[in-house]
């Protein structure tokens, strides 16, 4: 016996206004709307809609509309319509549940219980449109070894640093678990803007190649696509112990999403499934980490910084600790709203801890222990504007990746169906009829436009606390204060609340 | 070049061999340097003593040769090149290993071969000696495994071979069935090794240390290979 389970959305026709032109029918990937030659005219399958927005953003007329259902079981608030279907569905199949992109559920977001501040009478705030106003950043250790070489001039001791003109970058999607033109888009804005993009752990497209210089290469526990050059490619190299989205699991791409090209880019055979185990199995301490971040280094004669990236989880300070004497020159940190291709829906919407209050107790553990400088810390999982930024860089972020926002960019519905592989927009698929749907000359100029944007509005804040750069705002916590919080939040957050002066 | 590497930090000695111009090096008295020939290309490099962790990582295309044992994480991710080592490797050699060779006269730890994968005209190879630790070949994905088992009573590998094993093939010497093989794994018995790669391996290998070959092709062997009948699949629900 299988359940019925109705699904979440409806899709509505103004029969008024449908002139039966089929565009929905062609652009719907789901196969939801389909023409009824006997009746003349359009009909849907409402249960397969993903409410992806593509038939209503593409209707000539206007004519349709996705809503949410109404149907509902008994009103519950603790079996609620949901949690019923979630229960149904196991018991069909027997499966473990799928989602995709960052954890929806309504946890306390901590970016929107804070607020910064500005500058009144005593300090002059600045206009960023006369003034100067830094943002650019530099990623990588700090601590340097005054050295002098036999005629008394200063050494370069300086390590590798990463240099962004924006304190954002775009955080790691595999070729695979994005399309060629989703990954062709980012690489373009990347290297417009002076920033970085990153690969995932997918390999690294030849055709990409050319943009290594603003290119994060990933080694991740299944190293794919790693190899000397793919190495010596990249700007910096990223070794992913864990993922916002699903802390404490590996990733599994399925053969049946590994085509031509996406074999000869994770450089495994085609159909074969793509297995990254969930620890890397050299890696079971900080000396092993060590061990792996100076075999990197090696490879590529200390060139290149190197990233450790982690998901918030927990123990997070500690562990940073341990990365920061590994060697690594900047840590990354993903919160639990992270976004991710496909993580099992009990793992992303009960795992890991959110970013805001991570990122505080690892700023302030490295600063305690005196070793802040060792390292540079970049944070992502669910950075959603250039507010999120200021706040983030305020708690103590050297910059931030965006992933999701920069989806959202390049059309994303944020439908939450990647997992799937059927992108109506040609960002998570590689159905080569989907993936041009994306065009990357469109793509890159949309991503631009958003950072570009961000900037601005950054500029505008620092500007407005009396602050002219970057530098001056990472981990100044005084210029926050807390809205709503708890004192463990405020604690935790370490900051003061709204109306507590100095 | 010959290096004295006594008393020398890994990086002082990685930096000679990567700049020195000679095709072949020599370093002595090597005692626990790290990253030795790491993403090296082109050279032939002989070390004599105990080279330290992560030897040949990324190696790609150098020829190494140890007298001596190795430690962990010998080749890892390596793409190419050939390391034989006169003696034992301890734990995760051949990590990741997409090209190249590793020839072990004696014995493996833990993790030997852990996720080598192959892709066209790349396919990495291990032959051990002697006998080799648990988890040999977990997550197999490609490539080739060889264990002779010198010296070993009873199967010469450990618990849990061919965990998550989802391609390639692994050669075990010997009458005794590995412990502990999950379902997912067929065991093929053979009377002796078949002639193919997996018998020109073990001949490079015994030219190498200057072995009989014939004494080892002549034994039974097991043939693990991934069973695709009973592929690993979760099965997942979209929701």
């Amino acid at each position: 016996m299988e359940l019925f389970v109705h699904g979440d959305y409806e899709v509505v026709r103004n029969p008024d206004l449908c002139i039966a032109c089929r565009v929905c029918e062609r652009q719907c990937a789901n196969e939801v709307h389909w023409y009824d030659e006997t009746a003349g005219k359009m009909k849907a399958y409402s249960d397969k809609c993903v409410n992806c927005h593509r038939c209503v953003c593409l209707c000539p007329t206007h004519a349709l509309k996705i809503v949410k259902t109404d149907d509902t079981y008994k009103i519950n608030a603790n079996w609620n319509n949901a949690t019923i279907n979630e229960v149904y569905k196991q018991a069909n199949s027997g499966g473990v549940l799928l989602s995709s992109m960052g954890n929806p559920k309504p946890y306390p977001v901590f970016w929107d219980k804070m607020l910064v501040n500005a500058s009144q009478v005593t300090n002059p705030p600045i206009d960023p449109l006369r003034e100067p106003m830094e943002t650019k950043v530099w990623l990588g250790k700090r601590t340097v070894k005054i050295e002098r070489d036999e005629k008394g001039r200063l050494k370069n001791t300086l390590a590798p640093q990463l240099e962004l003109s924006v304190p954002v970058m775009f955080s790691a999607m595999s070729y695979g678990s994005i399309s060629y033109n989703a990954h062709e888009s980012l690489a373009r804005a990347a290297e417009e803007l002076g920033i970085y993009y990153n690969t995932g752990e997918g390999g690294l497209h030849k055709d990409f190649y050319k943009y290594g210089k603003n290119t994060i290469v990933q080694v991740a526990s299944g190293r794919f696509g790693g190899f000397k050059g793919y190495l010596e490619t990249a700007a910096a190299i990223e070794i992913k112990m864990g993922q916002g989205a699903k802390p404490g699991i590996g990733g599994h791409l399925p053969g049946a999403k590994i085509n031509e090209d996406v074999s000869q880019t994770r450089m495994i055979p085609r159909g074969v499934d793509a297995i990254s185990p969930a620890p890397h199995h050299d890696i079971y301490s900080i000396e092993d980490l060590r061990q792996l971040v100076y075999s990197l280094k090696e490879a590529t004669e200390y060139k290149k910084p190197v990233i450790v990236k982690i998901a918030a989880v927990h123990n997070a300070a500690a562990i940073a600790s341990g990365i920061a004497r590994s060697g690594a020159d900047i840590i990354a940190i993903d919160g639990f709203r992270g976004g991710t291709g496909a993580a099992p829906t009990r793992i992303r919407d009960n795992v890991g801890i959110p970013i805001e209050l991570a990122l505080a107790s690892v700023d302030a553990r490295l600063r305690e222990e005196g070793i802040r400088d060792d390292v540079s810390i970049v944070v992502g999982g669910s950075i959603r504007s250039s507010a999120d930024v200021v706040k983030a860089i305020a708690l103590g972020a050297d910059a931030c990746y965006i992933g999701t926002a920069a989806l959202l960019a390049l059309g994303c519905p944020l439908c939450r169906s990647c997992h799937e592989g059927k992108c109506n927009w040609g960002i998570a698929t590689q159905r080569p009829d989907l993936v041009k749907r994306l065009n990357p000359d469109i793509g890159y100029k949309r991503l631009v436009n958003l950072v570009t944007a961000w900037n601005h509005e950054i500029q505008e804040m620092m500007g407005g606390m009396g602050i002219n750069s970057v530098e001056a705002l990472r981990g100044n916590r005084l210029m926050l204060r807390g809205i709503g919080l708890t004192d463990t939040e405020l604690s935790v957050l370490g900051i003061r609340y709204a109306g507590q002066s100095l | 070049m010959r290096i004295d590497a006594r008393g020398m930090h890994f990086s002082a000695l990685n930096e000679i061999v990567r700049s020195s111009a000679d095709a072949e090096i020599e370093i002595d008295n090597c005692i626990g340097q790290r990253y030795i020939a790491c993403g090296l290309s082109g050279k032939k490099i002989t070390v004599n003593g105990t080279p330290g962790n992560a030897l040949g990582a990324y190696l790609d295309g150098c020829d190494v040769t140890v007298r001596g044992d190795v430690q962990e994480a010998t080749g890892d991710t390596m793409n190419a090149g050939c390391i034989c080592v006169f003696g034992s490797a301890g734990d995760a050699t051949g990590y990741a290993m997409r090209g190249g060779r590793i020839f072990v006269e004696g014995n493996v730890g833990y993790r030997c071969g852990i996720h080598m994968k192959a892709y066209k005209e790349n396919k990495p190879a291990i032959v051990i000696g002697g006998k080799a630790g648990s988890f040999l070949g977990e997550y197999q994905a490609g490539g080739i495994i060889v264990v002779l088992g010198d010296g070993a009573e009873g199967s010469p590998v450990g618990n849990f071979c061919g965990t998550g094993m989802h391609g390639g093939e692994m050669y075990i010497r010997g009458d005794a069935l590995p412990k502990t093989l999950p379902p997912q794994v067929k065991a093929e018995r053979l009377e002796r090794f078949p002639e193919g790669e997996a018998a020109q391996l073990v001949r490079q290998w015994c030219d190498a240390f200057g072995k009989e070959s014939e004494r080892y092709l002549s034994s039974p062997c097991f043939r693990l290979t991934p069973d695709s009948a009973n592929p690993y699949k979760q099965m997942y629900t979209p929701n």
